[in-house]
């Protein structure tokens, strides 16, 4: 009976909260700023030609730079939380899945290649591109093809920070432009690429780490 | 202009993100003197900002160039370069204590220094941001360093425990996104400094709602009751350094940030619920404190002391329409903050000394640890509001502040609060002063450890002689 | 009404759905599901809000991409740390808490 109660009150409140919002958001007038203008006006010193990478790596590359910090920290928690057990022998999987793995695996990682690259000039970008690439080595580990990972020795570790490490160095270093991560008009382009390549690698590894660093079988 | 390369609130946040990661490159375990060796530079910058914020006004620095609302803005005042100091320096201090609390095999201690790293660069960037949606990026990295500290190595009840906080303060971030998505979309910037002529008196009720949002979600990730559930496991059970962390630092952040769109782009919003949150301050003195009289264990006590002392930092929103109320909050957080890790570093020492946590297993402490039982004294004395420590300057400032707008029932509170920690903590001491029972056994304690502690209880009383200084930078405000 | 208001009105009753969620919910893996429903709900204001006359707004895009990023890694922390309790009790629920 408690909980019932307790059900719908949370429920009628969450109900009266949806209309309340919505009323409000209806008598909503125009916005007093409009940044799609600045957005425009400055896309063509921003190195990239697509607007969404243009904010997303240049004009508010600051938040960019904290999010990669967002996830590496989420890999180092979880390495904290799991600690020392021992990883199981990956399963094998049934030799068809495997060679269709195998084939799926290149083609992956081709297009994670052209995502990274078209993220100037379309949708796509860093992320996206290591996002593929994480999901084909969890392919391959579902498969069996790929063991999963215990505590990180030096050379994962150096790989999964890699990225962030670059990232960090050129904002530090664009100080001498004069602020964090001001990128001089003519080398935009080329910094960005140089920046989300490392990244693309890094959160691939991170992104992989993320679920094969937990892929084991529960010891209970 | 400061000159770019050297400005200290750019390197504030670059540098301690550049140890972790060379903390976590180095392995597992390592990293203690790059953290140790950073956090006195930091130190030193942290000073250096509040010198220039106090001679010249505010720092700015405007990331990639593009000034707001196209790009996101840095700007440090009074406020912001007092939150910087606080936490670089009890950082310090709980790093030094920290390499020598952790033991090379301990599986809390394995990954603690990068995950220290990003806590403490996401504070200083939290600090410094003007914009509402950075600030989101900067709470979630605190949540989550915060967690992950708090889980690290632990048996199901710290799972438990951090699973709470985790649900608690993704619910808050949750919120107060919302909110910057509703404020997105009714002025089209999420630029403080943009916001604030754009924020009249007639703002559409759509603005009202994200008031609302931010402020809920930021009092679940501040623990003000009735959203305190997740702090006493938490800070109760996670090891001694963490906790001093979580308590001195991490649930301060979240409360400035309440300051800051009070006194910011919510101005002409937030004083509505004014008195609701004094309320909900006073609630959690008096319920905080009760906790605590009636708690077992060492650190669970200690937890529910910082709900209540929370609740101090409440009771000054209806006095901030006049001048002394800010000073008052901010000496309290100040001296909350270097209490609470003294006695929390105290109390990791004393666990550790005796082998057990509860408060009755304390028998005999002050004659076998006189230092660590002299520092959580110290601490006590700033809890309890006794002069000359900093405790006692905030709440005379508060009390002050109250009478002089008329709020006497204010002053009651503060009054009842600090008869309330006096039961708590003397508790405490009394256990501590009964004699030895033949049974108790020792185990020896690095001198590092107890020592830390007692600076970090020092600190706190002595600022009290000092508070001057600080109230002449808080001037500073934008 | 616009394409955007239904993004945004939907969003709404999303983030309060996830809300209610982790509040009621005792099992632990159908509150994270509730929390990825809260911050999906949250990205759809975000952006439906900024859109509703029928714009294109580049910047909440960009938000909205750092905000799914944050919330895969809350996600990803929160499903370790279930595991592991899991791994040690046995249960899919948390514990009460044991305040003695």
């Amino acid at each position: 009976m408690k909980r019932f109660l307790h059900a719908s009150l949370v429920l009628t409140l969450a109900s009266a909260f949806v209309f309340f919002l919505a009323g409000a958001m209806l008598e909503l007038g125009p916005t007093a700023i409009d940044l799609r203008v600045p957005v425009a006006a400055h896309l063509p010193e921003s190195g990239v030609t697509h607007p969404v990478t243009a904010v997303l790596l240049n004009y508010r590359g600051y938040d960019t730079l904290l999010e990669i910090a967002v996830l590496l920290l989420a890999l180092l928690a979880i390495l904290a939380v799991v600690g020392e057990a021992p990883t199981s022998p990956s399963r094998r999987g049934h030799s068809v899945l495997q060679a269709m793995a195998r084939l799926a695996v290149p083609s992956m990682v081709v297009v994670a290649i052209y995502l990274l690259w078209a993220g100037a000039f379309r949708p796509g970008g860093a992320f996206q591109a290591g996002a593929v690439l994480a999901a084909a080595a969890v392919l391959l580990h579902l498969v069996g093809l790929l063991p999963s990972w215990s505590r990180p020795r030096l050379g994962l570790r150096i790989g999964l920070a890699a990225g962030f490490a670059l990232f960090l160095a050129v904002a530090a270093g664009l100080l001498t432009q004069g602020s964090l991560l001001q990128y001089p008009p003519a080398a935009a382009g080329v910094l960005i690429l140089l920046i989300e390549s490392g990244l693309t690698v890094s959160l691939a590894l991170i992104l992989a780490g993320l679920f094969l660093f937990l892929s084991r079988e529960a010891e209970a | 202009m400061i000159e770019p390369l050297l400005d200290p609130l750019v390197w504030l946040i670059l540098l301690p993100l550049a140890w972790a990661v060379l903390a976590f490159v180095l392995g597992p375990g390592r990293g203690a003197w790059p953290a140790i060796a950073s956090l006195a530079t930091q130190c030193w910058l942290a000073f250096d900002l509040a010198q220039k914020v106090g001679a010249g006004g505010v720092a700015n620095h405007v990331v990639g160039g593009w000034s707001a609302p196209l790009g996101i803005d840095l700007a440090v005042d009074g406020l912001s370069a007092s939150m910087l100091l606080l936490t670089q320096a009890v950082a310090l201090l709980l790093a030094i204590y920290a390499r020598s609390y952790f033991k090379s095999d301990d599986p809390a201690g394995t990954w603690f220094w990068p995950l220290m790293g990003f806590l403490i660069s996401s504070l200083n960037a939290l600090f410094v941001s003007a914009d509402l949606f950075n600030l989101y990026v900067t709470l979630e990295l605190v949540g989550l360093a915060a967690v992950g500290l708090v889980a690290a190595g632990g048996g199901a009840q710290q799972m438990a425990a951090a699973l709470r906080y985790l649900f608690a303060t993704l619910v808050g971030s949750g919120a107060y996104l919302l909110g910057v998505a509703l404020i997105y979309g009714a002025y089209g910037t999420v630029s403080i400094a943009t916001l604030l002529p754009l924020v009249t008196d007639d703002a559409p009720r759509l603005v009202w709602i994200a008031g609302g949002l931010m402020v809920t979600g930021l009092m679940l990730k501040t623990a003000l009751f009735p959203f305190h559930f997740w702090l006493p496991p938490a800070h109760g059970g996670a090891p001694a350094p963490v906790s001093a962390l979580l308590s001195a630092l991490v649930v301060k952040a979240s409360f400035y940030l309440v300051l800051r769109l009070w006194l910011g782009p919510l101005q002409t919003v937030l004083p509505a619920f004014a008195w609701l949150l004094a309320m909900l301050g006073a609630a959690a003195i008096f319920w905080g404190s009760w906790q605590a009289i009636r708690a077992v264990k060492l650190k669970r006590l200690i937890a529910y002391s910082t709900v209540a002392q929370l609740g101090y930092l409440f009771l000054i929103f209806p006095l901030l329409a006049a001048h002394g109320a800010l000073e008052a909050g901010v000496m309290q957080i100040f001296a909350h903050g270097m209490a609470k890790a003294g006695m929390f570093a105290a109390a990791g020492v004393l666990i550790k000394a005796t082998g057990q946590d509860t408060v009755a297993g304390l028998a005999g402490a002050v004659e076998r640890l006189p230092v660590t039982m002299f520092a959580f004294g110290l601490a006590g004395i700033t809890l309890m509001g006794l002069p000359p420590s900093s405790g006692f300057l905030a709440k005379w400032l508060i009390i002050e502040a109250a009478l002089a707008q008329g709020h006497w029932i204010i002053a009651v509170v503060v009054l009842a609060g600090g008869l309330l920690a006096a039961v708590y903590v003397l508790r405490v001491l009394r256990q501590a002063f009964l004699l030895t029972p033949a049974s108790a056994t020792l185990t020896p304690v690095p001198r590092m450890l107890e020592w830390s502690a007692f600076a970090l209880a020092a600190a706190s009383v002595l600022l009290g002689l000092r508070g001057v200084e600080l109230m002449q930078l808080l001037g500073a405000m934008a | 009404m616009s394409t955007g208001f239904i993004f945004a009105l939907t969003g709404a009753i999303l983030f309060a759905a996830g809300v209610a969620g982790m509040i009621l919910i005792g099992h632990l893996l159908r509150r994270i599901l509730a929390f990825n429903l809260m911050g999906s709900g949250a990205f759809l204001v975000l952006v439906g809000l900024a859109q509703r006359q029928d714009v294109v707004d580049p910047v909440p895009q960009a938000m909205v991409l750092t905000g799914i990023v944050v919330a895969v890694a809350a996600t990803a922390l929160a499903l370790a740390l279930v595991r592991k309790l899991h791994a040690l009790t046995g249960q899919f629920e948390l514990p009460d808490d044991v305040d003695d």
